[in-house]
Parts: structure tokens; sequence; C-alpha cells
């Protein structure tokens, strides 16, 4: 059971504002909150559950903090994808996932860390259902050869 | 740090503008009488309470209506000014389309007939159920009545019993009482 949207959005509200101001300071925070959330809005139905919500929501500004790092300043190196949050899903997901883009690796930690659906992904990402599944798969086939 | 309540108010007013709710609430903390919670979907007013905690709301509306339900000022903003017209004397009949499509089948017929019955005037419980082709079903009538979703709009407090007694209403009698006054139904 999915939790109603202002229940989800009450409870993780500050906390997600907290963490984009700490990347991106106060003024750009509030542009990527609203974004974050509308983004979250967009995915919601596609929910299979309602667990680890926070963990997602965190995937999703995450994802948004690396799109405005790349948009600033392109040339520089990405940040790493809030790996210093300990957040839950990161936590299992980490040991495997850890080396992948960041791209590639949100779209594996929401596809088998929250069984959400590529279109889901894609929504969440602000990108394409096909480019989600690209990522994924992108992401899956790095983790089998980095095994071998 | 906690984010701002203007920042608050623009992402609530940005989820309605990008179309992305299933029902947009908002509570009117004053009307004459008393506060009111009022939810709104795609199609029009779905939920009208007396009770304005959305607390007890959220759950089941979500579970009817779909998860993405988020209090926003604007989309209620039509409702809002026809409760206002209504309350102030100035509107007899609600132009916003009553959104009923998750009241079971019967309830559905009954309130549909509810709906004809016109401003300043009163039935009863045994009338309507006839005009719902059930003349003794006016017990199950009662509770279509105290189930309504959209009082008010779906004018349940029009509804007595055949002796004149204003017999029950779930925003409690003395509401109905004042619902009929301003009416001019009773005096």
């Amino acid at each position: 059971m999915i939790p109603p949207f202002e229940t989800f959005y009450e409870t993780h509200r500050d906390e997600v504002f907290r963490f984009l101001g700490r990347r991106l300071g106060r003024e750009r925070a509030e542009d990527a909150f609203q974004e974050t959330f509308l983004r979250a809005l967009r995915a919601y139905p596609r929910l299979e559950h309602g667990e680890h919500l926070r963990a997602w929501v965190f995937t999703i500004a995450s994802r948004i903090v690396v799109d405005e790092a790349r948009r600033r300043r392109p040339q520089v190196e990405l940040p790493e994808l809030a790996a210093e949050d300990g957040l839950p899903a990161f936590e299992d997901l980490a040991p495997l996932t850890g080396d992948l883009p960041p791209k590639e690796r949100a779209a594996v930690v929401l596809r088998y860390g929250y069984d959400l659906g590529y279109d889901g992904i894609g929504a969440a990402l602000g990108s394409t259902e096909e480019a989600a599944r690209q990522a994924a798969s992108a992401g899956v086939r790095r983790l089998r050869k980095e095994r071998q | 740090m906690t984010i701002s309540p203007s920042l608050d108010e623009r992402f609530r007013a940005a989820a309605a503008t990008a179309d992305l709710l299933d029902v947009a609430f908002d509570v009117l903390p004053d009307t004459p009488i008393g506060p009111l919670l009022v939810g709104v979907s795609d199609r029009g007013v779905c939920r009208i309470s007396f009770d304005a905690e959305p607390e007890h709301h959220l759950e089941l509306l979500a579970r009817q209506f779909g998860p993405r339900v988020l209090r926003s000022s604007k989309p209620v903003d039509r409702v809002r000014r026809e409760l206002d017209e209504y309350f102030a004397g100035r509107r007899q009949h609600f132009e916003v389309e009553p959104d009923i499509r998750f009241v079971p089948e019967y309830h559905r017929v009954v309130l549909g007939e509810l709906a004809r019955v016109e401003y300043g005037t009163t039935t009863t419980y045994g009338a309507l159920a006839e005009l719902t082709g059930n003349p003794r079903a006016a017990r199950a009538v009662g509770t279509v009545m105290h189930r309504n979703p959209i009082p008010i709009v779906l004018p349940c407090h029009r509804v007595i019993g055949a002796s004149g007694n204003l017999t029950g209403y779930a925003g409690g009698l003395h509401l109905k009482e004042q619902l009929l006054r301003l009416e001019g139904a009773i005096l």
C-alpha cells in the first residue's frame, strides 16, 4: 500500500530540502526541491509498494543534483551519488553498484532495489522509459563484466 | 532548516498545474457552518466533509481515486467560490460537477434523484425511495444520505422525516437546520 502523496511529502520534504541545500545552496535548492517532488509525483502511481520511500526520493534528489552539477560545470567530475547520506537501498546495493556511473547506478537501484518499472524510472530520472531501460541494462552488463 | 511556506505553496500549485493530482483538497477554515474539507478530482468535486481534519480522509481518498492526494488551494477555488456564494444566499444551484463514480450503484441512483431536490424545498426519505422505484426503501435512503460524500452540493439536508422531524445529519442536526433556514425552507 502506497501512502497518500500528502503523507509522503510531509514526511520527507524538510529532509530532502536540507540535503539539496547542502549540495546546491539555498537558492538553487528551491528549484531542485520542486523538481524532485514533481518527478516523484509523476512516478508515484507506478510504485509497486510503499517501502524505502525515503531512499527512493533521495535517489531522485541525488539525480537532480548530478544533473544540476553537469549543467553548471560540464567539465568537472560528477559528485558521488548520495553516498554520504547512508541511504538504506544504497547500503543494500552499494557493494554491488558502487562503481557504476551515476545514471546506471540510479537505474539499477530503482529497478532492482525498488521494483520500479522502466516508465517510472524514466519519470523519476527525468528521461524516457527507453533511456531508463538502457541505463539499467548497461549497468547490469557492467556489473557482470566486473564480476568475471 | 525547514522549507518556507512559500516554497511549499509553490510546489503544491505546480503539482496541480502539471495535472499530476488524483485529488486536490483544501480546508475552508471558517465557513458559516464551521470548517469544511473540500476535495476535487479531474471530474469535479469529490468530497465535502464537516470533519476538516485531512488525516481522517487521506487514506480513503487515496484508495478510491489514486495515491496522488495533495493539499493544493487553486484547484479548489471554484468550489470555494460557489460555496461562498451559497452561504451568502446568492447561489441556489451548484455548477461544479459532483464526482460520485466510486459510490455503489444504488447510492448513485439515490444521489442522482437527490440532486434534483430544489433549493428551498424539502422532501422525505420515503418520497426519495419512491422516486428510485422502491417505496419501502426509506431506511436504505437514510443510509445513502448518511454516507453522502458531497453534502451541501448534493443536498441531503433537504431530506427530512415524514413527520416533519429533521431526523439526522452527518454534520449535526443544528447544521441541517441552519442550511434549511438559509434556504428559507424553514423559519
